[in-house]
């Protein structure tokens, strides 16, 4: 795979971000660890530096280290059959290490259940730990329609976090950082939209392994300058490799989508395993759930709600199903990799009848792996090198 | 001449095909693959007559086929077994293979392009090695099982489905003293079961073939017949059948210069 050269910038953006994150307290900077899919926005106003165990348990697994601290966890009584990424978190706050050194110590926890329910548990148990609060935000699940009242319901949650952050800060909320926030937020998503939009091109510039790394700053940090500086160099990059003609795999024959969490520590087995086949995964439903709809600036806290309610893990699946065939026709697919993730219930339940319903739909095969995102245990290589293999064949 | 290798987890077995097969062999598949390939390879010269400069293309298949070092091209079993079956029987649709510590189903086309597959994982329940843990605790010869379980008469129910468990089954039924006849037969229920629940997932479509080491098991294919109730086929021998698509992609490939592998 030709690595991007925004690569090393995002390298030197997350690096700094942990560094600023490991340095808050001196600085008298409150901490918060925040959830993949919660309404960060609302913190930004406040000048809380946030981190992300979920972006965390990833970095671990992608350096290896996910087994050791998810066994780390276990041994304190915590069924494997667990969330990897809770496991790799705990495992990481009972033994202090990670490729980073740990998470610094949160001031405060916030968390929503639009991506799973084990959220909730996650953080009470480091809420206990750390002894600090939980802010928890309760988005209901969205299985058919948006009701207005579960929007009202979230937006009032969210204006009610406010006053807490405030005495937790001890600064007022700021109106005018607040809307600076949101338009900062909405642009990025605007530019990681039209990041993963390259892939539709023939051939595509990027695949999803290039897009579950720079997704690093649309989930971490979103709402912030920083994270719209280098989307706006990465879409150069990938707009002057269309025009030079370059592809991200060479002579690409086949195109492919990617569904669930990307596979951490087999990133590079997997994405070479593919490029061999000149098979090229175009899209993926993982960094799309970042690609959401545009915020309302004029209407703050209802539009956040809109959109953290109707994110992918959050919808039903028949919503999952008109996504995913939506992508296969504006990527033009020839077939579709599934990642039956251990790990992670929510994205895993249904595949085997999304898959069908995607064959009768579309006509497109899919091939279905098992893995898990963070705790390289559950996965034999062999044996998903032998279905991806069998399938490319098929395809080919 | 073209020679197919297929390395599984518990034979390893190689076609020679001219006009037709002209030699099919079978060994176990031994702890080093690189020798076990070039073992197979000697066996199948000696048996066509054949120097090694006769043959034109290698194509390896199997769990070891990366490791056969003369091979000219590798593909999987899955795409093998297809091209196998559709050379035999240009009818087959779905395919059941069982073998040694896999067991997988395939559906093609007309054409005998692989369409949908679907394999166990993980476990070894539904496999050959199933058999061999339950014909060691019977005390039986492997390739017994089938025609002692033709003589059932009241059959036991194995209920769990991992191979430890249903060892432990099996030995509690013993203990019972339960015969060993109605015993095999409830073990070859139980894999029927376990390979129904999973090729389900594909379209079941006549005519079926099973291929692998497990079809020799005549006790065993007649379980899985009740199970689908549907007949099934049976090549003259189901264990090479990997091994000679694999030399047919090798004759495909060199006659269409670019082939595709289906």
């Amino acid at each position: 795979m030709k690595k991007l050269n925004s690569y090393e910038n995002l390298k030197k953006l997350v690096g700094s971000h942990y560094m600023q994150a490991k340095t808050a307290h001196f600085f008298n900077q409150k901490i918060g660890w925040v959830s993949s899919g919660a309404p960060v926005e609302v913190l930004r106003p406040f000048d809380i530096v946030t981190v992300y165990p979920e972006n965390h348990a990833s970095i671990c697994g992608a350096a290896k280290q996910g087994s050791e601290l998810c066994e780390a966890a276990e041994a304190e009584g915590f069924s494997r059959d667990l969330c990897s990424y809770f496991r790799c978190d705990r495992g990481s706050t009972l033994l202090g290490t990670s490729p980073i050194g740990g998470l610094p110590r949160p001031d405060f926890l916030y968390g929503c259940n639009n991506i799973c329910g084990t959220i909730l548990k996650w953080y009470e148990i480091a809420s206990r730990h750390f002894d600090v609060p939980f802010l928890f935000v309760d988005t209901p699940f969205v299985h058919t329609t948006m009701t207005d009242h579960a929007v009202e319901y979230v937006a009032a949650q969210l204006e009610e976090i406010v006053p807490y952050l405030e005495s937790l800060t001890g600064r007022e909320f700021d109106e005018q950082k607040f809307t600076e926030t949101l338009e900062l937020s909405k642009t990025c998503v605007e530019l990681w939209k039209k990041t993963l939009q390259f892939g539709a091109h023939k051939p595509s510039p990027l695949t999803c392994f290039d897009a579950f790394t720079q997704m690093a700053a649309i989930v971490s940090l979103r709402g912030t300058q920083e994270a719209v500086t280098h989307y706006k160099t990465l879409n150069e990059e990938l707009e002057s490799r269309i025009q030079k003609g370059i592809a991200a795999v060479d002579n690409e024959k086949i195109r492919l989508l990617w569904d669930n969490i990307p596979v951490w520590y087999a990133m590079r087995g997997l994405s070479e395993l593919f490029e061999n086949h000149q098979a090229c995964l175009v899209a993926d439903t993982y960094t799309n759930a970042w690609a959401s709809a545009a915020l309302d600036t004029g209407n703050p806290m209802e539009s956040l709600a809109r959109n953290y309610l109707e994110i992918y893990l959050n919808i039903s699946m028949d919503l999952m199903l008109e996504r995913i065939i939506a992508l296969i026709h504006q990527f033009d697919v020839d077939g579709m990799v599934m990642h039956s993730n251990r790990s992670c219930k929510p994205y895993s339940l249904g595949q085997y009848d999304l898959a069908r319903c995607i064959k009768e739909e579309t006509g497109i095969p899919v091939v279905i792996i098992e893995a898990d995102m963070v705790d390289s245990r559950t996965y034999a290589e062999e044996q998903a090198r032998t279905r991806i293999e069998a399938f490319l064949e098929s395809l080919g | 001449m073209w020679c197919g290798i297929d390395i599984g987890a518990a034979t390893a077995k190689l076609v020679l095909l001219e006009n037709t097969v002209v030699a099919g062999i079978i060994i176990p598949s031994g702890f080093d693959t690189v020798k076990t390939a070039e073992e197979l390879v000697e066996h199948g010269l000696e048996k066509a007559g054949i120097l090694r400069k006769d043959i034109q293309c290698i194509v390896a298949t199997g769990y070891g086929r990366r490791m056969v070092p003369m091979a000219d091209r590798t593909v999987t079993e899955i795409t093998c077994h297809a091209r196998g079956a559709h050379y035999l029987d240009n009818e087959v649709r779905t395919i059941i293979d069982i073998g040694g510590q896999d067991s997988k189903g395939i559906s093609l086309d007309a054409t005998g392009k692989v369409t949908d597959f679907v394999m166990n994982d993980k476990c070894a329940a539904g496999t050959g090695r199933f058999l061999e843990v339950m014909a060691r605790a019977l005390e039986v010869e492997l390739g017994e099982l089938g025609t002692l379980s033709l003589k059932c008469e009241e059959k036991v129910a194995i209920s769990s489905t991992c191979t430890v468990f249903a060892e432990s089954e099996v030995i509690s039924y013993k203990n019972q003293g339960k015969k060993k006849e109605d015993i095999i037969a409830g073990v070859h229920e139980a894999i029927a079961s376990r390979i129904y629940a999973m090729v389900h997932q594909i379209p079941i479509q006549e005519k079926i073939m099973v291929t692998g080491g497990v079809a020799l098991n005549r006790g065993m294919v007649r379980a899985l017949e009740r199970k689908m109730e549907k007949e099934v086929e049976i090549p003259g021998d189901p264990q090479i059948v990997g091994a000679l698509g694999a030399a047919l992609l090798g004759r495909e490939s060199q006659s269409i210069k670019k082939g595709s592998f289906s």
